[in-house]
C-alpha cells in the first residue's frame, strides 16, 4: 500500500481547529466515520493495533466493523477468532448493527472461529506452547486470503492456562509472527485497574493503542475514543464521542472546511415579511447560524416554525430537530397559529426528528444530528430548543461550536431557539452560545396597563445592517404580526 | 480418523470400582505440529503410559497439524502438544509434552495398577 497523504481538521479542547497535514506510513482505512479522520487515514497497515476498553464499551462491535467495512468497501478479507462469543452469538450481534456476517462467510470472504476455552477440561502435564493458535490462526488467514484479522480477547486465554510466561512470551511471538504475515491485527483487550490493559498486553503492541471508554456523567452515558499512541504517525489526541447504533458505529469530530467556509451573500426569508424587513438584506444571511431566545411562551417556537414553513414553501429541504416537544405537538400547535407543517412533511420537505435530551449526551445528540444531515442533506435546520440540554457549560459550547461549524460548512441555515432568563440576567452560558451565532432575536414579554406584551427586538446581525427597535408583536391565526415599536409609555405604539 | 471401535465401553467406563478399569476403552487422540522436541518427547511419554496402563484398551491417533491445520478448530486446539480423551466421556484435555505422568493419569482417569509400575509418590 503506498503512503497516502490525509489532511485533518481536529478541535482542541477550547474548540480551536487545527489542521494537520503529512506523510504518513500506510494505513489501513477502518470505514468507520471519524475514526480515520483522527487517526489520519485508519491503523497502520500489516501492523497489530490494541483496542482496550471496559466491558460494554464496544470493543467487540469496533473488530467487527472493521472486518465487515473491510469487505465491503476495501475488499480486504477478514479473519475473526472469537475467544469469549460463540459465531452465533456474533453474527447475531453483527446482524443488529445490519452486517450480514453469515453472508460474508458463505462468501468465503470471512472466516470467524471460536476459540473455547474450558479451564475444567484441560489438565497441564509438562511443557506446551500455544502453537495451535497460531495454526489455526494461519490456516484461517490462508481460507480466506485475509488481510485483516480480529483477536477478541486474547486475554481470555489467562484464564485457560496457568503458566502465565509461557502466555506472555507467546504472545510476544504471535503479534511479531502478524507482523511477518502483514496482516492489519486488531487485538482487543479488557481495561484494567489504573492499566491500559488488565494483562498489561499493551507491552507487546507498540504500533497503535485505542482506549475506548463508556463513561456515565450526570446519569448519561457517553461512548469515547481516543488514540493513546499510534508510532509513525499523527493523530488526533483528544477524547471523541462515538455511537453505536443501527447505522453502525460513527466518531466524532467529523472534520470539517474549518474556518475557511465560503460565506453567502444571499438571504433566506425569515418566513415573515414584516420580520424580514428588519434586516437590511431582507432576511438571514443563507447559510448563517440564528439564534432566538426569550422567555418561556415568547413565540420562540413559532418564529422557528415559521422559518421552516417558508422554507419548504419554497422547495427547499429542511429538518425540525426537537428536543421539547413531539412532532404531533408541534404541528398542533403551529397549525393555531396558521401554520401548516403537516402538508411539507407529507411531501418530504420537511422532517421531525424528535428524542429526549437526556436520552443521550449532548455529543451524542449531534452525531445523530449529522448523520441525519448526511442522509436528508437539507439546506435548513431548526434546533428547538437548545437551552434543553443540561451539562457542564464547556461541553455544551464546544460542542454547539461543532454543530455550528458543521451547519455552515454545509451551507446551512440553522436556527437555534434558546430558553432563557430574563434578559438582564444573561447567563455565562447563553453569552458563550450567543458568540457563536450570526443573528440573535431577542423575544421579550413586557408588563404594562395589566397586559403582558410581546416584544422581539435584533440584537445582532453579523455583516447586515438592521433595525435597532424593539417591536411589539402578536401570535395570530394567520401567524407572527409585527404590530409597531413598543414604547415603554403603556400601551404605547407608533404607527 | 478414528473407527467406532467400542461404543459400548463408555456405557460403563464411568462407574467407580475395580470392574470399571478392565471394561473401559480409551480412544485418544494427540495434536502436535511438526517434529518438535516436544512433540517427540509427548509421543514417547504418551506410548509408555498406554503401554503401562491401558495395554490392549487403547487406540491413539496423532495428528500433526503441520499437515492438516483444518483438524485444529474441530478439537479446540490451542496450545500444543493437546491430548484429547474421546473415550470414554466425557472429553478431556491433557496439555503439554505429557513428562508429568501422574498428571496425564489424572487427566485421563486412569487408576493406576496397585502391584507395581506406578510413579510418582
Amino acid at each position: 500500500m503506498p503512503a497516502i497523504r490525509y489532511t485533518l481538521n481536529l478541535y482542541t479542547d477550547s474548540g480551536h481547529m487545527v489542521t494537520a497535514t503529512r506523510r504518513g506510513i500506510p494505513k489501513a482505512a477502518t470505514g468507520i466515520v471519524g475514526l480515520d479522520d483522527i487517526t489520519l487515514g485508519g491503523l497502520p497497515a500489516g501492523r497489530p493495533t490494541l483496542l482496550c476498553g471496559g466491558p460494554g464499551c464496544g470493543k467487540t462491535m469496533f473488530g467487527l466493523t472493521f472486518l465487515v467495512n473491510g469487505i465491503r468497501m476495501f475488499g480486504e478479507h477478514g479473519v475473526f477468532l472469537s475467544f469469549e462469543e460463540r459465531t452465533a452469538e456474533l453474527a447475531a450481534n453483527a446482524n443488529s448493527l445490519g452486517y450480514e456476517v453469515n453472508s460474508h462467510i458463505a462468501a468465503q470472504q470471512l472466516v470467524v472461529d471460536h476459540v473455547r476455552i474450558e479451564r475444567a477440561e484441560i489438565e497441564e502435564s509438562g511443557e506446551y506452547d500455544l502453537e495451535g493458535l497460531f495454526v489455526r490462526l494461519a490456516h484461517a488467514i490462508d481460507t480466506v486470503n485475509a488481510k485483516r484479522v480480529v483477536l477478541d480477547t486474547l486475554e481470555a486465554l489467562f484464564s485457560g492456562f496457568s503458566d502465565t510466561t509461557v502466555l506472555r512470551s507467546e504472545f510476544r511471538r504471535l503479534f511479531a509472527w502478524l507482523k511477518d504475515m502483514g496482516v492489519t491485527a486488531l487485538i482487543t483487550a479488557e481495561r484494567g485497574a489504573g492499566d491500559l490493559t488488565r494483562f498489561g498486553i499493551e507491552e507487546y503492541v507498540s504500533d497503535c493503542v485505542i482506549l475506548l471508554d463508556h463513561r456515565v456523567d450526570v446519569e448519561i452515558t457517553t461512548r469515547r475514543i481516543r488514540i493513546v499512541k499510534y508510532r509513525g504517525s499523527a493523530h488526533g489526541t483528544n477524547e471523541y464521542p462515538f455511537l453505536i447504533d443501527t447505522d453502525g458505529i460513527s466518531v466524532l469530530p467529523i472534520t470539517s472546511a474549518s474556518l475557511a467556509h465560503n460565506p453567502s451573500s444571499e438571504s433566506v426569508s425569515t418566513g415573515n415579511s414584516d420580520l424580514d424587513a428588519m434586516f437590511g438584506l431582507g432576511g438571514y444571511y443563507r447559510g448563517s447560524s440564528v439564534l432566538v431566545s426569550g422567555l418561556a411562551g415568547a413565540g420562540k417556537s413559532t418564529l422557528a416554525a415559521m422559518f421552516a414553513e417558508s422554507a419548504c414553501a419554497r422547495g427547499e429541504k429542511c429538518i425540525y430537530f426537537a428536543f421539547e416537544e413531539s412532532p404531533a405537538q408541534i404541528m398542533r400547535n403551529m397549525r393555531s397559529v396558521g401554520i401548516d407543517l403537516e402538508k411539507y412533511v407529507a411531501s418530504g420537505f420537511l422532517l421531525f426528528e424528535a428524542a429526549r435530551p437526556s436520552f443521550y449526551g449532548f455529543e451524542m445528540h449531534l452525531a445523530r444530528m449529522n448523520r441525519d444531515l448526511d442522509t436528508f442533506r437539507p439546506l435548513h435546520v431548526v434546533v428547538d430548543p437548545i437551552s434543553a440540554f443540561r451539562g457542564p457549560s464547556q461541553v455544551i459550547h464546544s460542542a454547539l461550536m461543532r454543530w455550528v461549524d458543521i451547519c455552515k460548512s454545509s451551507g446551512i441555515t440553522a436556527v437555534f431557539t434558546s430558553l432563557t432568563s430574563t434578559f438582564e440576567e444573561m447567563d455565562a452560558n447563553e453569552r458563550d452560545v450567543s458568540s457563536l451565532m450570526d443573528c440573535w432575536i431577542v423575544l421579550n414579554m413586557v408588563e404594562a396597563s395589566g397586559q403582558r406584551n410581546r416584544t422581539l427586538s435584533i440584537l445582532k446581525a453579523r455583516g447586515m445592517s438592521h433595525s435597532n427597535r424593539v417591536h411589539e408583536f402578536a401570535l395570530t391565526d394567520h401567524g407572527l404580526n409585527l404590530t409597531g415599536t413598543w414604547r415603554a409609555v403603556a400601551g404605547g405604539r407608533d404607527s | 480418523m478414528t473407527t467406532e471401535s467400542s461404543t459400548s465401553a463408555a456405557a460403563t467406563s464411568r462407574e467407580p470400582g475395580e470392574a470399571a478399569a478392565g471394561a473401559s476403552f480409551y480412544n485418544l487422540r494427540l495434536y502436535v505440529a511438526g517434529q518438535t522436541p516436544k512433540s517427540q518427547t509427548a509421543i514417547k511419554n504418551l506410548q509408555r503410559i498406554c503401554e503401562e496402563h491401558l495395554a490392549g484398551r487403547y487406540r491413539v491417533e496423532v495428528i500433526d497439524l503441520r499437515v492438516t491445520p483444518q483438524l485444529a478448530a474441530g478439537d479446540q486446539i490451542v496450545a500444543l502438544p493437546t491430548l484429547v480423551r474421546h473415550l470414554p466421556p466425557p472429553l478431556t484435555r491433557i496439555i503439554g509434552d505429557l513428562s508429568n505422568t501422574d498428571k496425564v493419569l489424572v487427566g485421563l482417569d486412569i487408576r493406576p495398577v496397585i502391584d507395581g509400575a506406578v510413579d510418582g509418590p
